[in-house]
């Protein structure tokens, strides 16, 4: 171990989380290997070692004999000062190696207020910021992962994107960078020849050129590069990869469990939802794969818990088999089972009693509207009568704290929407006085809220954002109207979300605004207590960009989005007939109902979307 | 199986796993070697293991004993190997056996450590940490569970010699593991409380073995 870091690891917190050494990690000669990567992960090792998606990716890349993967976080603030003030650079876990020594620097961004951080790390690691000014063709700065599917912030500093699911896109990237590495080319051939790979989008290649007004005019590709770049997804999740011997962290992490993945994609649709467009279309596993798999993975790694992992879980067609199939493993071992994200409609009493053998957690439902109306309008298909009669259920059984989660703020919202959140939330209490089996236990019902944020690629990618001032007098509309004292109120702050929004639907302007953001001391931004929304607002006052352009701003139809060189499947003129649909409080059914030729089918190759 | 002992080490990167990280580890590693641990029972079910005299961060050993109970049967002299199998980077097993000793018997620890000085003399400084150790009392001030307080830590030193390295002074001793317990890392503290030219730029330790009173091994 490097001196430096034996020295500081006494003095920071949690020290487990910067020394690797877990069971499970991977270890290679680096003598042997031709090319080196740095996995690196813009947050924490809690979060990042909680992440699936990671894990899949470490074991894929490292599933190849020519390649070492390793893992780098973002130290804690702690960390980094003494980290900083030793002169000690980024490293990665495995190896203990400074990041100068590998050949590629791969993040995964999941979300955009991680964007200050991955500059960080590219200027821990020692290298220039911007990819015009990193002239050598190692290392390869490149990244993935959902916040990519508008990565336009982040054009300027990256060499290259991944876009899509990256199983076996990584492993072809990888492939011609060691041809790259071995014949000596430059970096211009080396992006040039990556832009082909599909799913790669080289940000370089594309010339954006903007109107006075601010919007974007054209977006030209160049040098070969296709006009539109195609999400890239696995077709077939049961031969897929899954790492069945994932790491064991030696200290707690935020999700330490076996995570199986039933299915990609959502049949759903609801209208505000990034996730349930982008990873599209749907692709399920088999109940056999997942047993197997789970099993396995929890005889290798020792853990407790295992949780079922999708948009939506109750959609996934042979739960029950599923279950029974893991309690079989599971109930004799005291190893508890957890399904998150269960709808309100049709979860059964026989789901939650098979859970009920093991371990009991509460139950949470994210009913986002207030209203009938507004639920139709955003296509979130719950209806009050379904979930009160879930909750009957519960309380019955036993159940006593229940968490909603909504949206302030949602296109075509009014107070009316709001009012009835409380309103709601005073019909369950009721439900539970006339369910509950023991009413001595008291009861629980939180209510959260969170500013909608607009997200690429949704129908909702037109739409304004209400501004701050607008979202808390909503929220203290909700306060006042909660009057019981077994309903608590939670409502996270809009700051974060008013950055986020001019994030996830920015341009490559605001390239300087995060620059000048982590010059002046911006990291780890996705966590409050590094939050600082006047550092946000400055910046981007002194570049001359504005919120309002970006957040508050309701975009044309017709408007050239930042991001339309992305693909990811679903065609815009859908987008657009579902945002319609909103305006007229228009259910559009699921998928499962009836097919709304999305678009997202032509990325099967012949498959069948949730065959 | 009930009553049974596991002796292991921890080094190299293991050093920084938190003492309850290491219980949970441990219970995850039986887990993986196809070993069932007791369960209390309740409503709360948690493996009933217990580790003696819990491991300051940083700190390797030798010695570090684990009591357990099994359910079912077990050879034991297969548990080593299959545990040390499973456990991550630095936790090697070295023995299983049924408890001879009660843990309150455990008196004394043998020890070694490093004195890192990043410009000083090493062999100068060997001879001055023998001699300032040599002192009848060494009376320190430490935080208590109670607020700050006095206390005169050389009764819990039972045998401390230094030896000149390079960049660094080597330490031996023998100190008092329980009724009272030395916290190794008070050797250090009490020079930078009562002659901090003496202190040292860092300072590690480990753990060699257990003694009863008499000086028998402790198992």
């Amino acid at each position: 171990m490097d001196k430096r870091l034996e020295r500081i690891l006494p003095r920071v917190q949690k020290p487990a989380r910067y020394t690797g050494g877990e069971y499970n990690q991977i270890l290679k000669d680096p003598e042997k290997v031709d090319l080196r990567v740095a996995f690196c992960f813009p947050d924490t090792y809690e979060i990042g070692m909680s992440n699936l998606g990671m894990s899949i990716l470490y074991h894929t890349m490292n599933s190849l004999d020519c390649v070492w993967c390793e893992r780098v976080f973002a130290p804690w603030g702690d960390m980094y000062e003494e980290m900083k003030r030793a002169g000690l650079p980024l490293y990665a876990l495995e190896s203990g190696d400074s990041l100068d020594r590998f050949d590629a620097l791969a993040f995964s961004i999941g979300y955009e207020m991680a964007y200050t951080t991955v500059l960080d790390m590219i200027a821990q690691a020692g290298l220039p910021l911007r990819s015009a000014e990193r002239t050598a063709l190692l290392p390869l700065v490149f990244a993935g992962g959902s916040a990519c599917v508008n990565a336009e912030p982040m054009a300027d500093f990256l060499d290259l994107f991944v876009i899509g699911e990256g199983e076996e896109m990584n492993n072809e990237l990888l492939a011609l960078l060691r041809t790259a590495k071995a014949e000596g080319w430059s970096k211009r051939d080396f992006l040039r020849r990556a832009a082909q790979i599909g799913g790669v989008y080289v940000p370089s290649l594309y010339e954006i050129s903007y109107k006075p007004d601010g919007t974007v005019a054209a977006i030209t590709a160049k040098d070969g590069a296709p006009a539109r770049v195609t999400k890239r997804i696995v077709v077939d999740l049961d031969s897929a990869p899954y790492p069945v011997s994932p790491i064991v962290p030696s200290t707690e992490v935020v999700h330490d469990r076996v995570n199986l993945e039933l299915f990609r994609g959502c049949v759903r649709g609801c209208r505000f939802c990034q996730a349930g467009y982008i990873y599209r279309p749907i692709r399920a596993k088999k109940p056999e794969t997942l047993v197997r798999q789970g099993i396995e993975a929890l005889k290798n790694t020792g853990h407790e818990d295992v949780t079922l992992l999708s948009l939506s879980t109750s959609d996934y067609r042979p739960l029950p088999g599923l279950c029974d199939g893991l309690l079989d493993y599971c109930e004799s071992r005291s190893i508890g089972l957890s399904l998150p994200s269960l709808r309100a409609d049709n979860f059964s009493m026989e789901i939650m009693e098979k859970l009920q053998k093991v371990r009991r957690s509460g139950l949470t439902f994210a009913v986002e509207g207030g209203s009938q109306r507004l639920r139709d309008a955003i296509n979130k298909n719950v209806t009050e009568e379904d979930l009160l009669h879930t909750c009957a259920i519960a309380f019955a059984g036993g159940w006593n704290t229940v968490k909603l989660y909504y949206m302030l703020g949602l296109p075509t919202e009014t107070d009316e929407d709001i009012v009835g959140i409380a309103d709601m939330a005073g019909r369950i209490l009721h439900c539970w006085r006339e369910n509950a089996r023991n009413k001595n236990r008291g009861v629980k019902i939180t209510v959260s809220t969170s500013c909608f944020i607009p997200k690429p690629h949704s129908p909702f990618q037109w739409e304004a954002q209400i501004s701050r001032e607008e979202y808390l007098r909503r929220v203290n509309l909700l306060r006042a109207s909660i009057n019981s004292r077994n309903v608590v109120y939670n409502w996270h702050d809009a700051d974060t979300s008013v950055v986020e929004a001019v994030l996830s639907r920015g341009d490559r302007r605001l390239g300087d605004v995060l620059e000048e953001v982590w010059k002046n001391g911006g990291r780890l931004e996705a966590w409050t207590d590094y939050f600082r929304f006047d550092r946000w607002m400055d910046a981007m006052d002194r570049h001359g960009l504005s919120v309002s352009f970006y957040a508050e701003r309701e975009r044309d139809t017709d408007e050239v989005l930042p991001w339309d060189m992305i693909d990811v499947g679903v065609r815009k003129d859908h987008l657009k007939r579902e945002r319609e649909s909103c305006y007229t409080s228009t259910l559009s059914p699921d998928c499962r109902h009836r097919c709304s030729a999305c678009g997202a089918l032509r990325l099967m190759e012949g498959g069948k979307c949730d065959g | 199986m009930d009553k049974l002992r596991l002796r292991f080490e921890k080094t190299g990167r293991a050093v920084w796993i938190s003492h309850l990280d290491l219980m949970h580890t441990m219970q995850r590693a039986f887990s993986r070697a196809g070993y069932e641990l007791r369960y209390s029972e309740g409503f709360n079910p948690h493996p009933q293991i217990s580790i003696a005299l819990p491991l300051s961060v940083g700190v390797s050993s030798r010695c570090e004993l684990m009591d357990f109970r099994l359910r079912g049967d077990a050879v034991l002299s297969e548990l080593p190997a299959r545990l040390t199998a499973v456990m991550p980077e630095g936790i090697r097993v070295t023995d299983c056996y049924e408890q001879e000793n009660k843990l309150a018997l455990l008196k004394y620890l043998e020890i070694e450590g490093v004195f890192e000085y990043d410009d000083r003399d090493a062999a100068a400084m060997a001879e001055e940490l023998a001699h300032f150790f040599a002192r009848p009392e060494i009376v320190i001030e430490r935080k208590t569970k109670r607020g700050r307080g006095q206390s005169d830590i050389r009764p819990a030193i039972r045998d401390l010699r230094f030896e000149a390295g390079e960049g660094a002074v080597r330490l031996h001793a023998v100190i008092s593991a329980q009724e009272p317990t030395l916290n190794p890392a008070l050797l250090p503290d009490a020079l930078r409380q009562l002659r901090a030219e003496l202190a040292p730029d860092f300072a590690k330790f480990m753990r060699l073995e257990n003694y009863l009173e008499n000086m028998e091994v402790f198992r």
